[in-house]
């Protein structure tokens, strides 16, 4: 960072003209050629990406204790996708935070969600959203579904070198292509990896008891409120297996963030539907602890 | 051998050609209404557009050469948007881009040889008509703060006259569509009088152009919708139906009329499909 700025001033001392400071301010606004906003940010205020800004230094970032956000699972369904999110952060062996949001609209008909350390993830999400946006207004017209996700593929790979230094942060991003009328899911790995997923997905440290719970509830077609409810089960499967993630909290009303993506756009549902959801699956595992089984074979 | 141009003279050069360009092409209208603002101008192209979103209460109208304005839409976009992501969405106003365009616009009109040939407003609603606010900034980086409404480009006289007589404060969308509609209508009939010489003056505005929806640009920021973004264009049916009414509006509140008799119903029922495409 240092050696940079020292640069910027032998430039500004070398420079023959005299330094005309509106023109150089307002360059890069009129000049910038490109309809990413990552990019622009890039050349206009680059300390303000959320990878650069984090990978200062080139320490190791193991010795830090960093909330950590944990599992998302999506599933497809007749009219859409479903997103859902558990609301615990954690940091090392302690609960960061209770109520946490880690479902996000990215824009009117995706949504994205994270799993890692939560710090770099929300930055990356809220950069993302501009980015979606911003192509919108420059270009007049919304990136396909599959632009998108390669375009969070970029921003993801973008943040690899401080996902080596341990501040990891994988998304999962879920749509509605409007094109083909289905909802998609994508996952990523650290490295800026896309990889499509088909029915249903999971991330984050309970996603293995998520994906296993949601194997055996899954339909294919299935109505929209079903599908909600699988995914409600899986993040309580989850929550029951993993200490990182956080299950139904009755006594404080807090509840998973669910969100669809159909025809109609984004919706997240209301807390009081979440709480309706919520509540028929704790019910339910009074009666039976590892909820609801079907007869093998 | 090189000549001696005094400053004063260099400036007024560079303001009467700016000037004369921008007059040269089509008025443009912003006026408000009971929730927000509209923007009409007669434009025959689908892509090319006059009027833009900015940000989420905030848009971009201009007038004068397309590749100019639509370079210094493009940059207003980058700045909101690196504003807004550098600090927080509501921090992006109407007047931070109202002054940061005039910034960029006397820069160039001091520095460069041509200056941009362009008039550009930036208005804002904001969340009752008190806190409305519509800038002007003119191609020397001049900044007005207008009220109401505005006319850009073209030969404003006309327009403005008809503005004044029959703008009326919070008249439904459609009562702000037939003010701007006729206003318009005056200003084509008065060029078109001109152009044809004086003899032609008196055909000019018993024989109104017609104003179609497929020769006008119409956008609006709506304080009412419930998406973050409050620009939306009108376009094809939606447009048809609102122009319907304000013929209607229009005829029947021609005089004086007592404020709410002339209240059309307002603009149809919105899809769900009215995302605001830029």
């Amino acid at each position: 960072m240092i050696s940079k700025s020292c640069g910027d001033l032998k430039d500004w001392k070398d420079s023959r003209v005299a330094p005309d400071f509106d023109g150089q301010r307002h360059a890069p606004f009129l000049t910038a050629g490109t309809s990413s906003f990552t990019d622009f940010l890039g050349l206009a205020a680059p300390d303000l990406l959320p990878a650069r800004a984090a990978a200062g230094g080139g320490a190791s970032a193991d010795g830090l204790d960093l909330p950590h956000a944990t599992t998302i699972v999506a599933a497809t369904c007749a009219d859409g996708v479903v997103i859902a999110g558990d609301r615990r952060a954690t940091m090392g062996n302690m609960i960061a935070q209770r109520d946490i949001e880690k479902v996000f609209r990215s824009d009117e008909f995706s949504a994205v969600a994270m799993a890692g350390t939560a710090g770099i993830g929300m930055d990356l999400i809220r950069l993302f959203q501009v980015e979606l946006e911003h192509y919108e207004k420059i270009e007049g017209r919304i990136l396909s579904l599959e632009g998108k996700a390669n375009r969070l593929a970029a921003m993801v790979r973008g943040n690899l070198g401080a996902a080596m230094q341990g501040l990891v942060v994988i998304p999962l991003f879920v749509g509605f292509d409007t094109d083909r009328g289905v909802g998609r899911i994508f996952s990523y790995d650290a490295a800026g990896g896309k990889y499509e997923e088909h029915r249903f997905f999971s991330i984050g440290s309970g996603s293995v008891f998520a994906r296993g719970s949601l194997k055996k509830l899954y339909r294919d077609e299935m109505p929209i409120a079903d599908t909600v409810m699988a995914c409600m089960q899986a993040l309580y499967d989850a929550a029951d297996d993993d200490s990182a993630t956080g299950g139904p909290d009755v006594s404080r009303g807090i509840y998973p963030v669910v969100a669809t993506i159909t025809a109609d756009g984004y919706e997240r549902l209301t807390d009081a539907d979440t709480a309706t959801y919520a509540t028929t699956v704790v019910q339910g595992r009074l009666a039976s602890p590892d909820g609801p089984t079907v007869s093998p074979g | 051998m090189p000549f001696y141009v005094s400053p004063e003279q260099q400036m007024k050069d560079k303001a009467d050609f700016a000037r004369k360009a921008i007059t040269r092409g089509r008025s443009g209208v912003v006026i408000d209404y009971d929730a927000g603002f509209l923007f009409v101008s007669p434009n025959p192209s689908r892509a090319l557009h006059k009027f833009s979103e900015l940000y989420d209460r905030i848009a971009f109208a201009a007038a004068g050469r397309y590749n100019e304005f639509e370079r210094l839409r493009q940059a207003g976009v980058r700045y909101a948007d690196l504003t807004g992501y550098q600090y927080d969405r509501q921090d992006v106003t109407a007047r931070g881009l109202a002054n940061w365009y005039a910034q960029v616009l006397g820069t160039i009109f001091i520095e460069s040889n041509k200056p941009l040939e362009v008039e550009i407003v930036v208005a804002e609603v904001g969340s009752a008509a008190d806190d409305d606010q519509i800038y002007r900034i003119t191609f020397d980086g001049t900044v007005a703060e207008e009220h109401h409404y505005l006319v850009m480009g073209g030969q404003t006289d006309p327009v403005a006259t008809v503005l004044k007589e029959r703008y009326t404060e919070g008249s439904t969308l459609a009562g702000a569509m037939a003010v701007a509609v006729a206003a318009l209508a005056a200003g084509q009939a008065a060029s078109q009088g001109s152009g044809q010489g004086g003899a032609a003056q008196g055909n000019g505005s018993s024989e109104r152009t017609e104003i179609t929806a497929a020769s006008l640009e119409v956008a609006t920021l709506d304080r009412s919708r419930t998406s973050h973004r409050m620009f939306r264009r009108l376009e094809g049916a939606r447009l048809e139906a609102l122009l319907a009414q304000a013929r209607v509006s229009g005829t029947v509140a021609e005089p004086a009329d007592a404020p709410g008799t002339s209240a059309a119903p307002d603009a149809p029922a919105a899809g769900p499909d009215d995302s605001p495409a830029a």
